[in-house]
């Protein structure tokens, strides 16, 4: 059995008196396609943006292949982590935000070659072929020298992938990426994602409300609620025959919203 | 006309040191702003403590005090100053205090998703504020810090107070010699005027450069 590349160990994270994770507990294998699903609130991003560091947690233990993530060893003892630490951590781990979060001053090449530059110490030169991989790969090229307030949502997403792919994550989180998006906008981003999983043997999360898209892309499906998993497994098991009382009246509820699954 | 002409003279005289107390006047301001303006911010609460004490005792004493001390008492403790020094210390640090609050105003109004794509791209804190929050915070700081170089600029006229030869100060000797009023001071009024005119529209043809491309959207 392959060590998980991530492992969360009975995590806890409230804001104020609420409780949104609750002793959480779950591994990744590397390699893994990993989909959130369950109702807002429900805890999904929040480890996600705790996977990211945006979020600290309260209790409880995460290991990012192989090493602490909010802990450090020092003298045989944990001791919270401290900056030098997480910049260490993040390295291994990208994201991609519901609303893009794209640099509005640079161009789009420019987002996507800033922290290749800055973070990774790349030349320029090797920094511009490679982030012009990238965005051909994601058929954003043409808008290379555009800033993003000119492009779609979609492409703006599309953009911030490509950012997030230049440098080389082992782990990539997708929080909601296409919650922002028009409709007809969705599928262009899905088609990048389908891609990537295809393509490439990065370990990926993601938090979704396309539940199709979850079917089809992921290997394992993690459906949340209050804080807890209440029922994982392969995406056809959770779609079509859920054990768990609460995980179908979920699914009810979307397909009532006329999503097909 | 030709006794006219001199005293048009002793006016440009002025006007050139009111330009020269008006450019570095800025200059100190713009740093003393930055310096302060991210001081308020700093994890550090020295820092933070000695920021605000700068930004609250120059925005809550009159500039005309702060000159006569710049020019009259550092003297006594040691720092003899030109009148000029003097002026530009004290229209610095005067408008520094208040450009502070536009540079912490601009920072803060950056929004947290900024700086959770900074965090997620690794970028430490000095690269997150140098290559994504002060760029787009600065262009937010420019109309303001327009109206703070216009304030210094006509706040100049208080340094012939400590008989430095700027625009009023000229103004006045001209009126001492001839007795004219109207002359020597509609003349000045004109020429602020016009350095005001001349820093606003740099300030938006800047403003209007820099925010290329980013009208009005959130990315």
């Amino acid at each position: 059995m392959t060590e998980p590349i991530i492992n969360i160990d009975k995590v806890s994270k409230s804001f104020g008196a609420f409780e949104v994770l609750k002793e959480l507990s779950f591994s990744v294998k590397p390699g893994e396609k990993l989909a959130l699903i369950g109702p807002s609130g429900s805890g999904k991003t929040t480890i996600l943006r705790i996977l990211m560091t945006l979020e600290t947690i309260n209790g409880g233990h995460i290991t990012v292949d192989g090493e602490q993530l909010w802990h450090k060893e020092e003298n045989g003892k944990l001791v919270p982590a401290d900056e030098k630490h997480l910049h260490r951590m993040r390295e291994k781990i990208g994201m991609v935000f519901q609303l893009f979060n794209l640099f509005p001053h640079k161009t789009v090449l420019q987002n996507v070659m800033l922290a290749p530059v800055l973070v990774k110490g790349v030349s320029r030169e090797e920094a511009r072929t490679r982030a012009m991989e990238l965005l051909d790969m994601v058929g954003m090229s043409e808008k290379a020298d555009v800033r993003p307030a000119q492009l779609s949502g979609g492409q703006k997403q599309r953009v911030a992938i490509a950012r997030a792919l230049a440098l080389q994550p082992k782990i990539m989180l997708f929080d909601e990426v296409t919650s922002a998006l028009d409709p007809e906008l969705v599928e262009e981003v899905l088609n990048v994602m389908r891609r990537l999983a295809r393509e490439t043997d990065m370990t990926m999360l993601l938090v979704t409300h396309e539940m199709s898209f979850a079917h089809d892309f992921a290997d394992r499906v993690l459906f949340f609620d209050q804080g807890r998993i209440v029922e994982e497994g392969p995406p056809e098991k959770i779609f079509s025959d859920p054990q768990q009382e609460r995980t179908q009246s979920f699914l009810r509820k979307i397909i009532a919203a006329g999503q097909r699954i | 006309m030709d006794q006219w002409s001199g005293y048009l003279q002793l006016i440009v005289d002025g006007a050139f040191v009111t330009v020269q107390l008006t450019l570095m006047g800025c200059a100190l301001a713009l740093v003393m702003a930055f310096v302060a303006g991210l001081g308020r911010l700093s994890r550090f609460f020295a820092l933070r403590a000695i920021a605000t004490a700068y930004i609250e005792f120059f925005r809550g004493t009159s500039i005309f005090v702060q000159l006569f001390w710049a020019y009259f008492v550092l003297p006594l403790m040691g720092v003899p100053l030109s009148p000029f020094q003097a002026g530009v210390l004290a229209l610095g640090l005067n408008v520094g205090a208040y450009g502070a609050e536009v540079v912490r105003g601009a920072i803060r109004s950056i929004p947290r998703e900024q700086y959770e794509a900074c965090t997620a791209l690794n970028l430490g804190r000095w690269q997150r504020l140098r290559h994504v929050i002060l760029p787009q915070a600065f262009v937010l700081m420019l109309p303001t810090f327009g109206n703070n170089a216009i304030e210094l600029m006509k706040g100049t006229a208080v340094v012939s107070l400590i008989s430095l030869s700027d625009m009023t100060f000229q103004a006045q000797v001209v009126r001492a010699q001839t007795g004219s009023t109207a002359v020597p001071f509609l003349t000045i009024l004109v020429l602020y005027f016009l350095f005001a005119t001349v820093l606003s529209s740099s300030i938006r043809g800047l403003e209007r450069r820099l925010s290329r491309g980013l009208e009005g959207t959130r990315s």
